[in-house]
């Protein structure tokens, strides 16, 4: 394995591991507040041992997320040094922000999780939002320092020197808002699903079935909430990509020439040496629908490129088609979900449940292939258009071995995190008497 | 407005090393307990840093955004020449952040705690040994980035006799704070007893560590001497230090609460001006040549948005923090760490 390689690896492992604890640590609060909110105005126990349990996780999710996360702003150097000379005082400002959200954030926590019974419960309850406003403040400034990197903004560059900085413009470029909003509601989705598919399983197994039907429905609503509006979000994502970024756009689609009334691929596996996928299904026009509006206008593909300039298209276009393929399916879940708010006792079908619980490791799976979208479909950029990765690497040889090492501790990690929460959940009918509870006929 | 960014970044590099250090020798402190005490000082221990432990590990994050957005040379020099100790501290804070969590969430108690434990004593040792090692290698004048061959260019950087006994001199400085520190959150007059022979111990062994340091410099060519002892605040900084100790023993013996704590963070501070005073503005001592806090500045319009960012950023952040820790001082019921 060559450095490069290695640097970007551990670089994708890092922040696919740390991009869960993020979006779960962003979410869980709002899921939280809502319950909190009821057990301070209905005075049902059960919405305060939900509180509580959730907040457990949220604990052991937000150590996790803050570690991962100073690793990774030691990361960008140790990794990306070159990079990051010359990166970090146009992109630094979202950077700048992130450290006040994120202090504030952890600050809120401590007041959260150890304030029970000490504070007005009112000001307790807004300290849970607190968590999560910030949280969700840190997300989108980081992935806004993410949009930079795909679309370059304030400053001017000539020669290999950066000049005219303006760290501002740098934060508001052309790709944050839309990058921001998917990445939003992708975490929504994500984590929605997969607390309401927890919550599924255990009602399933016909434990402690109020309890969790309270916990499946708030996580729910917010999850299909998010899951309904993220197409909408996709699209204007994939339009800016395509005025923007044509050769990602390509990528994605695997487009290998430009075509009018280009058509839409669903699966197919590009072969990048011939230029040409096998087994798509194709649907006439439809791409050229989607960028432009019509049927016919032409979308641009690869050959617009140099070859030396063109991203893996092989990863790009799978990771793709597995994000929009699980949006579609947790967009359809939604809207089944919904449906139970008119027929009461779809919650209690074991065919409904067991679909939710299926669905529980799938918005995260949409969210890594989503970045891996994002990420190897800017290739061979790290900053798209003016710097390459090959050429930001760290000069230190041997990256392999942190590779490695790396990788056993963040296995290691989530094998604990799961084992950990696995306990929590089965320790909730011995912690909680009101999860004891039974549902009122 | 330059100088507004080397004070904040110069005040989260003191708080990461008094807060973010306590943390660290708390779990030192319990490396150096009989079994017999262990756990009630992991109680004491988790009541007085659980709720805050997340907020004081929050410095160290801004002082590397500081450092990455207002100083790259400087950022990207320690990464390219420091990656390994950096890596490995990174790995302590991963290994001690997630087992402090771990043992107190999982809902079951059995064997795999006394992974937990041994995880997080091991990595309190580890990462603050570390830390000082970064510190040591950032002014020893070791760092070599014309070096020819690994070894020179990425170990011997950081791994020689100065550095490494500036990181077992910081090891002694966080067990000695945090030790102090919980002599007042000790439930009784025994275990307050216990908390005090630590922090002696502690003392004893940062004495014996900085004598160390001091002769590694002189092995190493270190002109630290110089720094401290041929500069009138080098000089002035050690004669408070002293008595500011002479002050915190004073003040135990009276069972003083906040004297003690507020005495030795302004030791170790006054430790940090001796040593850095002399050589300002140069952050990183290399080989051949230095890297300012001046020279090796970001251009200018970063400068500016990243100052007004720290200030917008602490109007928020210290009320907040100052109300975290007046809330929670002094809490040992069992209630608040459910």
């Amino acid at each position: 394995m060559d450095d490069l390689l290695a640097a970007r690896l551990q670089m994708a492992l890092s922040l696919g591991f740390h991009i869960i604890y993020a979006c779960i640590g962003m979410v869980m609060p709002f899921f939280m507040a809502v319950s909190h909110f009821l057990w301070i105005r209905r005075k049902e126990a059960v919405f305060k041992d939900l509180t509580k349990a959730w907040s457990k996780g949220v604990a052991i999710f937000f150590a996790t997320g803050a570690v991962s996360g100073t690793v990774l702003s030691f990361e960008l150097g140790l990794l990306w040094p070159e990079f990051m000379k010359h990166a970090g005082p146009i992109f630094g400002m979202p950077f700048s922000l992130e450290g006040t959200a994120f202090f504030i954030e952890a600050i809120a926590l401590g007041f959260f999780l150890y304030g029970w019974d000490r504070f007005n419960p009112w000001f307790h309850w807004v300290t849970g939002v607190v968590v999560g406003i910030s949280g969700l403040a840190s997300g989108i400034l980081v992935v806004s320092a993410n949009a930079w990197m795909n679309s370059p903004a304030g400053f001017d560059y000539e020669n290999g020197s950066y000049f005219n900085i303006d760290p501002i413009a740098a934060m508001f470029n052309d790709a944050w808002l839309y990058q921001a909003l998917h990445m939003t509601l992708a975490a929504f989705v994500a984590t929605g699903f997969a607390v309401a598919g927890v919550h599924a399983l255990m009602m399933l197994k016909k434990k402690n079935l109020l309890f969790h039907r309270h916990a499946f429905l708030i996580a729910m609503i917010f999850g299909s909430v998010a899951a309904i509006l993220q197409p909408i979000s996709g699209d204007l994502s994939a339009k800016d990509v395509a005025e923007r970024q044509p050769a990602k756009l390509a990528a994605m689609e695997a487009l290998f020439k430009s075509e009018t009334s280009a058509p839409l691929l669903i699966g197919g596996i590009p072969d990048e040496k011939n230029e040409r996928v096998n087994y798509a299904i194709e649907l006439p026009g439809m791409l050229s629908f989607l960028v432009h509006g019509n049927f016919y206008d032409e979308v641009k593909g690869l050959d617009t490129v140099p070859k030396e300039d063109h991203p893996p298209v092989l990863i790009t276009h799978i990771a793709f088609q597995v994000m929009v393929g699980i949006g579609v399916l947790l967009m359809s879940l939604s809207l089944l979900f919904f449906l139970a708010f008119r027929w009461k006792t779809l919650l209690d079908k074991r065919w409904f449940l067991l679909l939710f619980a299926i669905a529980t490791p799938m918005g995260f799976i949409a969210v890594e292939a989503g970045w891996t979208v994002t990420e190897v479909g800017r290739q061979p950029w790290i900053i798209w258009g003016i710097m390459r990765t090959a050429d930001a690497v760290t000069p230190m040889p041997g990256i392999r071995y942190s590779f490695y090492i790396f990788t056993a501790v963040y296995v290691l990690l989530t094998i604990i995190v799961l084992f950990l929460l696995k306990r929590q959940i089965q320790a909730v009918p011995r912690l909680y008497a009101s999860a004891e509870e039974k549902i009122n006929p | 407005m330059d100088q507004v960014v080397i004070i904040f970044l110069w005040t989260s590099i003191v708080l990461y090393v008094l807060f973010g250090g306590a943390d660290f020798g708390a779990g030192i402190i319990e490396m150096f307990t009989s079994k017999r005490n262990r756990q009630r000082t992991r109680t004491t221990l988790y009541h007085a840093i659980g709720p805050i432990w997340e907020a004081n590990h929050m410095w160290l994050i801004i002082a590397i955004v500081i450092l990455f957005v207002g100083f790259p040379d400087i950022y990207s020099t320690m990464s390219v020449y420091l990656h390994i100790p950096l890596a490995i501290m990174l790995l302590g804070i991963i290994a001690r952040g997630t087992a402090f969590i771990f043992r107190h969430y999982d809902a079951v108690k059995d064997k795999s705690h006394r992974l937990y434990n041994r995880v997080f004593v091991g990595s309190s040792f580890i990462t603050p040994l570390f830390l000082g090692i970064l510190a040591g290698s950032a002014v020893s004048g070791k760092i070599d980035p014309d070096a020819d061959n690994f070894a020179d260019a990425f170990i011997f950087g950081w791994l020689n006799f100065f550095s490494v006994s500036v990181g077992l001199f910081t090891v002694a400085l966080c067990g000695f704070l945090a030790a102090i520190y919980l002599i007042a959150e000790a439930d009784d007059d025994h275990d307050r007893l216990r908390f005090v022979r630590k922090a002696r111990f502690m003392n004893g062994a940062a004495f014996f560590a900085g004598g160390i340091v001091f002769l590694a410099a002189a092995i190493d060519g270190v002109p630290l001497g110089a720094w401290v002892f041929k500069s009138t605040t080098g000089i002035l900084a050690v004669v408070f230090a002293t008595l500011a100790l002479i002050a915190t023993w004073f003040f135990i013996s009276k069972r003083n609460i906040w004297m003690p704590r507020i005495l030795a963070g302004a030791q170790v501070v006054l430790i940090l001006l001796a040593v850095t005073f002399e050589h300002y503005p140069d952050f990183i001592i290399l080989k051949e040549g230095t890297l300012s806090l001046e020279r090796h500045q970001a251009p200018d319009p970063t400068m500016k948005s990243l100052a007004w960012a720290l200030l917008t950023g602490s109007i928020f952040i210290l009320p907040a923090l100052y109300y975290l820790y007046y809330s929670f001082k002094g809490v040992t019921n069992n209630e608040t760490a459910d």
